[in-house]
């Protein structure tokens, strides 16, 4: 009994921190209407990068800081892949994914692996002021600092002209454009903030898990959806944008919580999670449309 | 206010589906001038509209708009001059935001959108006292979202919003198509109301012969691309839809005996 709560505290804790990621896939795949997929790139990034320049002595929260601009680049170069050279968001953001590996490699000075066994990190910090918090319980407070303010940010940007620009931008294109928006710009800013926030979301998972790995990235863009997805046939899309946002972060808390009971069973290994995300992914995606299946159905046997 | 020279439009040259859309449109509009644009399918009515507004690029000629030269201006540069409505009602309004949301976005066309708070609480004020207007009672739901509205609601919306910021020159393409007659008399009086009291320069395509007899101050006819007929003044008023009908078939040789400017 005691494991399985150590199993589901662990979830908690690891879903609050991907939940930074989650909340950046949101801004393109909920609002701008781009499934990016430069994010499996970029969180790798992140992770790699914050790893190598806390190994090399930096500062943990100053190498976060770099890490996220770093991502913010990387989402740059997706939205000027598409927005200037006209190459469909998919690919742009599959160009920007497998660049980000080489790239990150050579961060990572070939290494495919970077540990962070002895160094400082944000949670050892934390530790060392409060010596009596468990690894688990120091992530989570972490996670759960970062969240809310990047919570906070998220609904203070897309309240102000530029951030309900861009939400118009993913609503309906043609009509912003005619009210004199630039929709280029737009998709660029949201696809710069993305992806610092993903690169951010991959700093400090790497900070708590004590290491980095160039593979670390691979299926990010399916977690993020699975935490939306969660969130939204959970909770509803419901309230205000605060709820939804809050929503996003609980769908990744319950994503963690789903994977860890899964394991529970000896069936399942970690190497069959990926297939479980996408089965996830696709029937919370597809819930809308058998939701109205099922519904047709019932009223035509009414009818008859 | 707006002069349109030599205006030349040709989509997918050198291809099979190469299309002459305009072959040299030349207009020119006083201030206040409210002017109707008729004409069967395909004639250019919506694509000079569409170049006026810089959906796409003009092959040859030039606009002047308010002493400006737009005839290069990107579509989101020319906006703060041009207050659009579109025939289909999901166009002209974002479905997935709010009634004020969308109002606080217009109000604020062609301008530059920066980091304050996308709506005041002195527009929102302002938002009711124009909803009101429409009689709709919208007013009671400006956070409600527009997906929510019918299409005639919608339609009235965007019209308000396109002149809640005094554009320079109105343009309506078949606005009123899509909804049904009531409602198309409604949004049609509405037009006539906002431009009248904001003395607004307009252009709107109609279908309906009628509509573009009775309403404003100038009728001009497209065909293949050109201007063909252009009245104003009494003789205007006095033409009745048999002369239109007239007119078409002149120019097409009786083509547009099943056109559905008939239903007119
Ligand atoms: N984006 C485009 N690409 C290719 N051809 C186009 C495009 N827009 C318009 N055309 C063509 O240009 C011609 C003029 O079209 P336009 O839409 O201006 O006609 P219209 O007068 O508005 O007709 P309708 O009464 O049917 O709306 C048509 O033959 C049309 O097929
Ligand atoms: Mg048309």
């Amino acid at each position: 009994m005691s494991s399985f709560f150590l199993a589901i505290m662990g979830a908690v804790s690891q879903g609050v921190l991907w939940s930074v990621m989650a909340l950046g896939v949101y801004i393109t795949f909920r609002l701008l209407d781009i499934a990016d997929l430069s994010v499996d790139g970029t969180f790798a990034l992140g992770g790699v990068t914050t790893a190598v320049l806390i190994v090399k002595g930096m500062n943990p929260i100053l190498a976060l800081v770099i890490a996220t601009l770093a991502g913010m680049l990387a989402g740059l170069v997706t939205g000027l892949l598409h927005t200037k050279l006209g190459i469909p968001a998919i690919l742009a953001g599959i160009l920007t994914m497998i660049s980000c590996y080489s790239i990150n490699l050579r961060i990572a000075g070939g290494a495919s692996n970077t540990p962070l066994l002895k160094a400082d990190t944000v949670m050892s910090f934390l530790n060392d002021l409060f010596p009596a918090l468990s690894k688990t319980a120091t992530s989570l407070i972490i996670g759960l600092i970062l969240t809310a303010a990047v919570v906070a940010f998220l609904y203070w940007f897309f309240g102000t002209e530029m951030g309900s620009a861009l939400r118009a931008t993913g609503n309906n294109e043609r009509m912003i454009r005619a009210l004199g928006v630039n929709t280029d710009t737009m998709k660029n800013i949201g696809l710069v903030i993305s992806n610092g926030f993903v690169a951010l979301s991959g700093g400090v998972v790497a900070q708590s898990q004590k290491y980095a790995d160039v593979g670390m990235g691979t299926g990010t863009i399916v977690i993020g959806l699975a935490s939306i997805v969660i969130g939204e046939v959970i909770f509803g899309n419901r309230f205000n944008f605060a709820y939804v946002l809050c929503s996003v972060v609980m769908g990744s808390v319950l994503y963690r919580i789903i994977i860890a009971i899964v394991l529970r069973f000896n069936f399942f290994t970690t190497g069959d999670l990926k297939l479980l995300t996408a089965i996830i992914v696709a029937f919370a995606l597809s819930v809308p449309i058998i939701k109205n299946k099922v519904l047709q159905k019932s009223a035509g046997r009414k009818g008859r | 206010m707006l002069k349109v020279t030599g205006v030349y439009k040709t989509f997918n040259p050198g291809t099979i589906n190469e299309k002459k859309a305009l072959n040299g449109v030349d207009l020119s509009l006083a201030p206040g001038d409210f002017v109707t644009v008729i004409g069967g399918n395909g004639a250019g009515k919506s694509t000079i509209m569409n170049m006026i507004a810089g959906v796409y690029p003009i092959d040859e000629g030039q606009i002047i708009l308010d002493g400006q030269d737009i005839s290069r201006l990107p579509e989101y540069k020319r906006a703060k001059l041009l207050g659009r409505v579109f025939q289909d009602p999901m166009m002209g309004t974002a479905a997935g935001m709010e009634i004020q949301e969308n109002m606080a976005l217009a109000y604020r066309r062609g301008k530059p959108r920066g980091l304050s708070w996308g709506i005041t609480k002195a527009e929102k004020k302002l938002f009711r006292e124009a909803l009101r207007t429409l009689d709709l009672g919208l007013e009671d739901r400006m956070t409600s979202k527009v997906g929510l509205l019918s299409g005639g609601q919608r339609q009235a919306l965007t019209l308000l919003m396109a002149t809640l910021q005094r554009p320079q020159l109105l343009l309506l393409d078949e606005h009123t198509a899509a909804l049904d007659p009531k409602t198309a008399k409604k949004v049609l009086d509405l037009t006539e109301e906002l431009v009248s009291r904001d003395n607004l320069t307009t252009l709107m395509v109609t279908h309906n012969m009628k509509d573009a007899i009775h309403v404003g101050n100038r009728l001009i006819m497209m065909h293949e691309g050109r201007i063909i007929y252009d009245v104003s003044g009494e003789e205007k008023k006095n033409l009745q839809v048999k002369d239109l009908l007239a007119k078409f078939e002149q120019v097409s040789g009786g083509e547009f005996a099943n056109d559905r400017m008939l239903l007119a």
